[in-house]
């Protein structure tokens, strides 16, 4: 499994350099971020698909107690959709925009779960660092 | 059934709680709010000797107590400013109101609670239902309507290209918006457009923006600045690659979010970004024919006086 830090040099060089069957990784590398995510709770990535993407089981994989991960739930969506656009019509004449589009979606989505990665311990809504700041008290 | 228009009459006269932001880095979106306002003939009333919404830190140390402080700030709208309807702009302020009503209509330790806070402070104690809270994008589409901004403005943003970028308070989590998700003319908490609908109808072009409910990194923006610039820089550079030359923002901690994430990825990534970043009820307001110093324009650090000249805006 690529580290983070490799999943979002190799996104940024798709945004660099976008062909159109860079759609099938860039959604590969939605699902490494997530597979990150869900090896770091201690659980097994499933192998299932959701509307028929395993990005969207592995979404609702990790968001399963932890309500805060639903804020990048659209984000996976976008994905998914910007994945859809990609392969359905790959001839269209704007496919590298639409290719590097992808790749910004793909990478708020690396952002986002490496940022919550680094700061496991969530606010009840979105990524504050309660339990970090507790530390410091703890432990100045 | 609502009578839609005796609703409409109703939030007409709306008590204003512009909370912590709009009074400090916000202060565009809080001029405008009322210039609109104004132009628009809908009464603000300022929730009397309102206090903080308890905002993210609050709610980090003690969600109890950031429940009382909201529901103070409900409080003093219903037995104070004599008005039970609460009007907020600021995102935060939204979510946290809308949260303790949830809290306090959900669970019984909460409501004991803040009737404990409340009484040692000295105030009435807020009861759930007592009050509704709104947006000002539910204030602005409910008492004037994509119809009435039509007629207003005559399709004077024509020509603009917008990302309408809602960030995430507005639509999460989904359970505090009952009113939400409710077909045909409620707002979406996954696919938000109320923003989307009121720009359309002053003429403006909504460009396909997938990044409009996207983290923004506004909480990690001192304690981790360098995601906040990487998360901000990905949606400037989303809205740009979306055709976007305008980011339409209706959250004050987005909006300045946006503006000095923009500047600093310049200068610690080398990435330069061009679009403009305005509060919704600027842009609004321009449409209604109001001056940007009006709406506080000259405020915002993202210079946006030369685009909207070459516009013809300003």
């Amino acid at each position: 499994m690529k580290s983070i830090a490799e999943i979002e040099e190799r996104i940024d060089e798709i945004h660099e350099n976008p062909a159109a069957d860079a759609a099938t990784e860039l959604l590969h590398l939605g699902e490494e971020v997530l597979e990150h995510w869900i090896c770091a709770r201690g659980e097994t990535p499933t192998e299932a698909k959701k509307e028929g993407f395993r990005l969207l089981a592995l979404h609702r994989q990790g968001a399963k107690g932890d309500p805060s991960f639903n804020a990048c739930r659209e984000t996976c969506r976008e994905l998914v959709y910007h994945y859809n656009l990609v392969t359905s019509q790959s001839d269209h004449p704007e496919i590298e925009k639409r290719v590097q589009l992808a790749a910004l979606v793909a990478k708020h989505l690396v952002l986002f779960i490496g940022g919550k990665l680094q700061i496991a311990g969530l606010g009840e809504f979105c990524c504050s660092a309660k339990p970090l700041r507790e530390n410091e008290i703890v432990n100045p | 059934m609502v009578d839609v228009t005796e609703r409409a009459k109703q939030l007409r006269d709306v008590a204003y709680y512009p909370g912590c932001a709009l009074e400090g880095s916000g202060n565009g979106y809080d001029v405008s709010t009322r210039a609109i306002a104004y132009a628009l003939g809908l009464n603000l009333r300022d929730v009397k000797d309102w206090n903080c919404c308890g905002a993210m830190e609050v709610k980090n140390i003690d969600p109890k107590v950031q429940t009382y402080l909201s529901s103070r700030v409900l409080s003093q709208a219903v037995n104070k400013t004599k008005n039970n309807i609460v009007m907020a702009p600021c995102n935060g302020c939204y979510h946290n109101l809308k949260k303790a009503e949830y809290d306090l209509a959900h669970d019984e330790n909460s409501r004991e609670i803040i009737d404990k806070l409340s009484t040692k402070a000295g105030h009435q104690t807020y009861e759930a239902g007592q009050a509704e809270t709104i947006h000002a994008l539910d204030w602005i589409k409910e008492t004037i309507g994509e119809e009435g901004l039509r007629e207003r403005t005559k399709g004077k943003l024509a020509g603009l290209k917008i990302a309408n970028y809602y960030g995430c308070m507005y639509v999460r989590p989904r359970h505090i918006f009952p009113e939400k998700d409710q077909g045909p003319g409620s707002e979406s908490t996954s696919k938000p457009h109320f923003m989307d609908d009121l720009l359309s109808a002053a003429g403006a072009e909504n460009v396909e923006f997938p990044l409009k409910t996207a983290c923004c990194g506004g909480a990690h923006t001192l304690s981790d600045s360098d995601m906040s610039t990487k998360l901000v820089l990905n949606i400037l550079q989303a809205a740009e690659a979306s055709g976007a030359e305008v980011i339409a923002t209706e959250c004050p901690t987005c909006h300045s979010g946006l503006e000095m994430h923009q500047i600093r990825a310049e200068k610690r990534y080398g990435k330069k970004t061009n679009v403009r970043i305005l509060y919704f009820t600027q842009l609004l307001g321009l449409a209604l024919g109001i001056g940007p110093r009006k709406l506080g324009i000259h405020t915002n650090i993202s210079d946006s006086i030369d685009f909207l000249r070459e516009k013809g805006l300003t």
